[in-house]
């Protein structure tokens, strides 16, 4: 309680709440709103519209624009798609900080996935762009493993390493690691491409080649993931294994040759 | 007949098995006289001593893991389909190479054991040798007349770089292609000939079908035999020059002072090799290294990032990052400086510690034997010049791994890559003053510990009231030791013009051996030891406080 | 350890103790070297209780040597080689790894801290002092050995009778000639074979995800694709070898975005192709920042810039991207309008 009650001075504190009821309000419409099944999913189709541009005027539309068409803050969000919003606000890089350094890092996402699901709607109502991925889209199932790692080490290794660790770009940016990302992130992350991120589209990556990868990535880097031979070290090669030589190799080796040659206690004279 | 009634034979003859089959060896080998110089040889005891040890160590669990490694593993870049038990690669098209490496790994028992082994060994090894190198440096211990056996052993450390760049590539996976990549666009940054060799040595153009079978042939034959031939004989040298011992107590540049082989060094020695084979497979047995199965078969279209090559070569990868993309283009012809630069201060960069020991000599013009050690604050130049150089390849190994700098520390790769830069010139620089600093600074402390004495903390009231620190008066061994290093003067040329006032001829190389001089031995860089007459002046004159 | 009351029958029945020199404070030189300090006895030599103790450890460890070689064996029969285990704080690993690199391990430290505990504790720890002797030969020594090789080359005529001598350093300098030689097949020389790609007029450019021919709707602006030309496939014998030349990469600008004028000219619809080998020394060069239009290259951080004809603008690259000409046949397929124009990856001293 102590904990609540400090972070009610928060200043984001009054956009919880506000969205909380708005939430709260809107699933009590859901769930009261009688009706057919088509009338009412067309209604909460519209209602969740609705519901998404009160969160976006709240939250996103002082630096992308009360429309969504950006500003000199934010790029334009028409036509991003529903895919887009579900990845930045979902992995917590939306809303983003006043100011940032190279690039919006991924933190604790403040909005419950009923929130992004309004919010999405809403963006995806301003233009069309990906639609928020299915289970069975990035699903384990019919994925093919190894044509998932080719397809890593062509499309993606080149910035997030062979088993998905992240690296660096230029100036300060970055290509973040994936462990632990979500599949449906993952996915809508290649679909959309995030800020200095290259999208992958359908065009030009199948939906089976985006399912092949994210179980490739399952298999090298979960937490169930199998390092055979020990210690991963970072997954990041050779620097941090030189480390590890140096400091407890040649370090333990050295240590046990100072024990070799030193000098055997002496009795003390009585 | 006569001679096998002589006494001496017939004394022989009674002796117990083991004398006797001692005794059939030497009448073939002369293995007592070998035995009676070396069987009680004196090694004295340091730990930094043992150094060499861990490289010999490492260097003979790579040979016996290696030939193990051989006996699996298929040098040949025949494209196969996988069908091993590892399956996030099933059905995926690579190389014999890589394909073998997979089942030594996963369907030999113990095969990713020794693997481990190998190539933490490797990583060791080279470690070892740059400590060791180090080691005989700082201490002087390259003087003579031990210079061959640093130029033998600076060799080892090179064609250790080789064979383990060679070895690395062997599995044919994408992290070690790209090194190879590397390679060969640095072979065609060579002037006139870079082409051509490049065309020989992968038999056509890149990566073609042959070059896994001749860095196979290279890896396993021709650089670890020379490796273990320069072995066996700085061996032999260290057994015939015996070994160094720092100065103190009963050690002079006369005797070595330590226990005998047999049967102290017999026991340590190799109780020390058990102790590094046990130490390593512990490390292989709880740490992976170079897990080919997660960067995957090498494809000349794929990279990952982090692409970095083992640590030793780590200093070449940084000096190709930092330096700048220089190229000419003249006549119908490219000069790939920006390539061709690293690759020429590559080996410059190592060329220079190796000949130092030839230079210093020559500075000090000294061609006696020495065999006591220096400490390094006695060598304030010789150490800062080494600290120099270590800053130099250390900021360049910084350098090659700068993308993961940036990345673990928040940083631009590109301000990373800037400071490399500046760093290379400036940080050998400050690293030689500060040094140089720091060792006049603890010759000093030297001398006042023998001329006051050690400092005991125990402050004593003086009857007109002042505070002092009471120093209690060195040993005779701490006298020694603290006194027994030499002292050059710096090489006076003397006057140009004799008294005739005709001007007398020196030449250019002479000037610069004195300025040298001057910079080594002049009054800003050494502290002059204490005399005896300054010793006996202050004891008597202060009394015991 | 105390050392203090030891009973009589724990000492060992002699005790040495006038080894070494004594101390004697040298009253001429205070620096004079005294000699070596005298012989301390251990624990071990005075007390027969720890000298068995000594013993016990030593033998110990050795038993836990065979033990753990016993182990290493059990291990190798008994545990499955495909069989992970979960080992805090290490994670999931191979059990077999982990089994015989412990086993194997402890067996051979266990021998050498046997063997080191040995000599540390129950060796004679007496410091012995050897001579040396000067490494350099004494002055007759030296006379005989000249006068032996002078005596020998003056039998051998070698330096009245010069012909010999000539005709010998003659052919023995050639001679490894014949394996300079034998080096020629190697390779093959290099001609222009670096000069030309897999691409040429008319080379569908095929989507490595997907190998099927690219339509310029594919692609869309932020895209990240890479291409192969049409006809070479992943089971082709050459493919290593050509695919290291023809790595494309292709993105998507708005026209506006472009700067370089014969960028534009080469693009379709603001769709540029690039060598995905870079200029450097080759490595596949592929880190597309899609907002700033840098691709970065991950081995030696050579940046260049895709909407400014690919020049370099970071890094240790010395020249740009080379760029492939494109354009759409007549099904609406992108193709190459050519090989690329000048050499790609690393450059050479034959490039120009």
């Amino acid at each position: 309680m102590k904990k609540l009650s400090a972070r009610r001075r928060h200043p984001l504190a009054a956009v919880v709440v506000l969205l909380l009821a708005l939430a709260a309000t809107g699933g009590l419409y859901a769930a009261f709103a009688p009706a057919g099944k088509a009338q009412a999913d067309e209604a909460s189709q519209s209602l969740a519209i609705e519901e998404g541009k009160k969160l976006y005027t709240v939250g996103c539309a002082s630096c992308h624009g009360t429309g969504g068409q950006g500003t000199s803050d934010g790029p334009s969000l028409v036509g991003v798609g529903a895919a887009a919003v579900d990845f930045q606000v979902g992995t917590g890089r939306m809303p983003a900080a006043t100011s940032q350094g190279a690039q919006v890092p991924r933190k604790k996402n403040i909005y419950t996935q009923a929130q992004i699901d309004q919010l999405a709607a809403y963006i995806a109502s301003l233009g069309a762009g990906p639609a928020v991925p299915t289970k069975e889209q990035y699903g384990p199932e019919g994925a093919d493993i190894a044509k998932g790692g080719e397809l890593f080490r062509t499309n993606c290794a080149q910035c997030h390493n062979f088993t998905g660790k992240g690296g660096a770009l230029t100036e300060g940016k970055y290509a973040p690691s994936l462990e632990g990302v979500e599949p449906k992130h993952i996915y809508e992350a290649m679909q959309t491409g995030p800020q200095n991120m290259p999208s992958f589209p359908d065009t030009t990556m199948s939906e089976q080649n985006k399912k092949d990868i994210i179980a490739y990535l399952n298999a090298v880097n979960s937490s169930e993931t199998e390092n055979p031979g020990g210690l991963e070290l970072g997954g990041l090669g050779p620097v941090s294994e030189g480390l590890f030589a140096w400091i407890f190799g040649l370090g333990a080796l050295i240590a046990v040759a100072v024990w070799v040659a030193a000098r055997t206690a002496k009795a003390k004279k009585s | 007949m006569s001679t096998a009634n002589s006494p001496e034979s017939r004394s022989r003859g009674k002796a117990p098995a083991g004398e006797r089959l001692a005794d059939w060896a030497d009448g073939r080998l002369g293995i007592y006289s070998l035995a009676k110089a070396n069987m009680r040889k004196i090694f004295p005891d340091h730990w930094s001593f043992m150094l060499g040890e861990v490289c010999m160590y490492s260097f003979i669990i790579i040979i016996l893991t290696g030939v193990y490694l051989t006996l699996f593993f298929h040098p040949s870049m025949n494209e196969v389909e996988y069908h091993g038990s590892y399956v996030p690669l099933q059905g995926q098209l690579m190389s014999e190479a890589f394909n073998s490496t997979l089942h030594i790994s996963f369907d030999v028992r113990g095969g990713l054991l020794i693997r481990q082994i190998h190539h933490w060994a490797a990583l060791i090894f080279l470690a070892g040798m740059f400590v060791h190198m180090m080691r005989v440096f700082f201490t002087g211990a390259f003087r003579k007349p031990r210079e061959v056996n640093w130029l033998f052993g600076f060799l080892l450390f090179v064609l250790g770089m080789f064979t383990g760049f060679t070895g690395y590539s062997l599995p044919d996976d994408l992290l070690s292609g790209t090194g190879v990549r590397f390679m060969e666009g640095a072979i065609l940054s060579v002037p006139i000939v870079g082409t051509y060799i490049s065309f020989f040595l992968f038999g056509g153009e890149f990566p073609g079908g042959d070059f896994v079978a001749r860095f196979y042939s290279i890896h396993i034959l021709l650089l670890p035999g020379i490796m273990l031939g320069l072995m066996v004989a700085h061996l032999i040298l260290v057994f015939y020059h015996k070994h160094t011992q720092f100065a103190g107590p009963g050690k002079s540049n006369k005797n070595v002072v330590g226990m005998p082989l047999l049967p102290v060094y017999m026991a340590k020695a190799g109780g020390f090799f058990f102790l590094v084979f046990g130490v390593i497979a512990i490390i292989a047995a709880i740490a992976q290294i170079n897990p080919i199965w997660a960067i995957g078969p090498y494809r000349p279209d794929q990279v990952s990032t982090g692409a970095q090559p083992d640590w030793y070569m780590g200093f070449a990868e940084g000096l190709i990052r930092f330096m700048p993309g220089w190229e000419i283009n003249l006549w119908g012809h490219t000069l790939v400086l920006g390539v061709f630069i690293p690759l020429v201060l590559f080996p410059l960069v190592l060329a220079v510690i190796a000949v130092y020991p030839f230079i210093e000599a020559w500075i000090t013009g000294d061609k006696r034997e020495h065999h006591i050690l220096d400490r390094p604050r006695n060598a304030p130049t010789r150490t800062a010049f080494g600290v120099a150089w270590i800053t130099i390849y250390m900021i360049t190994l910084v350098g090659g791994g700068n993308d993961l700098w940036a990345t673990h520390f928040h940083l631009s790769i590109n301000a990373v890559t800037w400071f490399v830069r500046i760093g290379f010139f400036v940080g050998p620089v400050i690293a030689f003053v500060v040094t140089k600093r720091i060792c006049l600074g603890l010759q000093r402390r030297d001398r006042d510990k023998v001329l006051h004495g050690r400092e005991t903390g125990t402050i004593k009231r003086l009857p007109h009231g002042e505070f002092i620190e009471v120093h209690e008066p060195l040993s005779q061994e701490a006298l020694h030791t603290l006194t027994a290093h030499e002292q050059y003067q710096p090489l006076e040329i003397g006057p140009t013009v004799d008294e005739n006032g005709v001007e007398r001829k020196v030449k250019a190389t002479e000037k610069l051996r004195a300025k040298l001089s001057e910079t080594y031995f002049g009054e800003e860089s050494q502290i002059p030891k204490p005399t005896v007459e300054e010793y006996k002046e202050i004891t008597s004159g202060h009394g015991h406080h | 350890m105390s050392s203090q009351d030891i009973p009589e029958e724990n000492l060992p029945a002699e005790q040495d103790h006038a080894h070494g020199a004594v101390k004697v404070a040298d009253e001429e030189n205070p620096f004079a070297d005294p000699g070596l300090p005298p012989h301390e006895h251990r624990i071990q030599d005075i007390d027969e209780r720890a000298a068995k103790r000594s013993e016990r450890t030593v033998a110990l460890l050795f038993t836990v040597s065979m033990l753990a070689t016993i182990g290493f064996i059990a291990s190798y029969v008994t545990v499955p080689d495909d069989k992970s285990i979960f080992v805090f704080p290490i994670g999931h690993l191979s059990a077999m790894n982990f089994a015989l690199g412990l086993t194997l391990g402890v067996a051979l430290f266990c021998i050498g801290a046997g063997a080191v505990h040995w000599a540390r504790t129950l060796m004679s720890d007496v410091e012995i002092a050897d001579e040396r002797h000067p490494i350099e030969a004494p002055a007759e020594v030296r006379e005989k050995v000249i006068a032996d090789f002078k005596q020998g080359a003056k039998e051998s005529a070698i330096g009245r009778r010069k012909l010999i001598r000539n005709t010998m350093l003659g052919a023995v300098a050639l001679v490894p000639l014949s394996g300079v030689m034998l080096l020629r097949d190697l390779g093959p020389l290099p001609g222009t074979s670096l000069r030309h790609t897999a691409w040429s007029k008319g080379k569908l450019l095929v989507n490595m995800n997907t190998n099927e021919p690219l339509r310029p709707e594919d692609v869309a602006v932020g895209s990240l694709t890479f291409a192969k030309p049409e006809g070479l496939e992943e089971h082709d014998e050459n493919f290593q070898t050509e695919i290291a030349k023809a790595a494309l990469m292709i993105v998507r600008l708005q026209p506006e975005n472009i700067k370089d004028k014969r960028e534009l000219e080469w693009s379709h619809e603001g769709i540029v192709a690039y060598s995905k080998i870079c200029t450097h020394v080759g490595c596949p060069i592929s880190l597309y920042e899609q907002q700033t239009h840098h691709v970065l290259c991950p081995c030696h951080q050579s940046t260049f810039d895709l909407s400014d004809g690919a020049r370099v603008i970071f890094g240790p690259a010395g020249h740009a991207l080379p760029q492939l000409r494109i354009g759409v046949n007549d099904e609406g397929y992108l193709e190459a309008l050519g090989d690329f124009e000048e050499p790609v990856g690393p450059a050479f001293w034959e490039r120009g």
